[in-house]
């Protein structure tokens, strides 16, 4: 999927028991899991960013695609088991068990953010911000795609190398 | 009298953390007074070789057979290796201090 391209909707079990996808508001499609050290690294950073802008009516959306059968950590039982334990999210976490999802949206890596538009027009592609070793670097390059996207800019840059584990396909 | 220990980098191509790792690697052996490219690099490309070599993750660092940062139940297979920092953050590379450590006391 390249900007300006419209995304495939989707409509995912989260863990809380709820299906969810994009609707008509700006949303934040984080391909995540449960075990990459990207992934963990930038954790709490991209859980700041549902707190902050869930309220300026921005979706964050958290997807998990790997395959679990040769990674059992990311099964959804162990999805579930992991929100329960860090004491909920303030936003879902989705299970694309088929990776139809991650297919679609040409998801590479763990994480790997895409920022779509109310439209769900394609707008922001990338990494968080540019160094997961480094917190205080707080999601810069996603918060900024949402802050051009809510205020009716195109996001700068608008598309970063997205860093991480690779996506884990069935085989 | 010290003596030089076999370094060995093991790696899967899953991770983009290798390259990272073997700077940090080279770094620490030339502080310790090693040659810096005296790295064995490994690769474990498929999970037969994983669970041949107890692999618990990309990359692994061992130093005289020995892990820089031992495994914490972690189940052997293809994947990219977590690791806490000193600090206690999450990393993909281990703290340089303990390849520090890790190289000084092999070496001793």
């Amino acid at each position: 999927m390249n900007i300006g391209d419209t995304a495939p909707p989707f409509d995912l079990p989260a863990t809380d028991g709820t299906a969810q996808g994009p609707g008509a508001t700006p949303t934040a499609v984080v391909f995540t899991c449960n075990h990459c050290p990207y992934a963990l690294a930038w954790h709490e950073r991209l859980l700041d960013v549902a707190r902050d802008y869930g309220g300026r009516g921005v979706h964050v959306l958290f997807v998990n695609s790997n395959d679990a059968e040769r990674y059992p950590r990311d099964s959804f039982e162990a999805m579930r088991e992991r929100v329960e334990a860090e004491g909920g999210w303030p936003a879902p976490y989705l299970h694309d068990e088929s990776q139809e999802v991650a297919r679609g949206f040409g998801a590479k890596t763990t994480p790997d953010v895409f920022v779509l538009d109310e439209d769900g027009v394609l707008r922001y592609r990338g990494a968080p911000d540019a160094d997961h070793n480094d917190p205080s670097r707080g999601a810069a390059w996603l918060r900024g795609a949402l802050d051009a996207v809510l205020e009716g800019r195109d996001p700068e840059p608008a598309q970063t190398e997205p860093t991480g584990c690779s996506v884990k396909w069935s085989q | 009298m010290s003596h030089r220990p076999c370094v060995e980098l093991l790696w899967w191509e899953g991770c983009p953390s290798t390259e990272k790792a073997l700077v940090l690697l080279r770094e620490a052996m030339a502080a310790e007074g090693l040659d810096p490219d005296a790295v064995t690099m490994r690769e474990v490309p498929t999970a037969d070789d994983a669970e041949r070599e107890r692999f618990v993750g990309s990359p692994t660092i061992r130093v005289g057979g020995r892990e820089v940062a031992p495994a914490q139940d972690e189940p052997v297979g293809l994947a990219c290796r977590v690791y806490r920092l000193r600090d206690g953050r999450v990393s993909p590379t281990p703290d340089p201090r303990d390849i520090r450590d890790a190289i000084r006391s092999a070496s001793q």
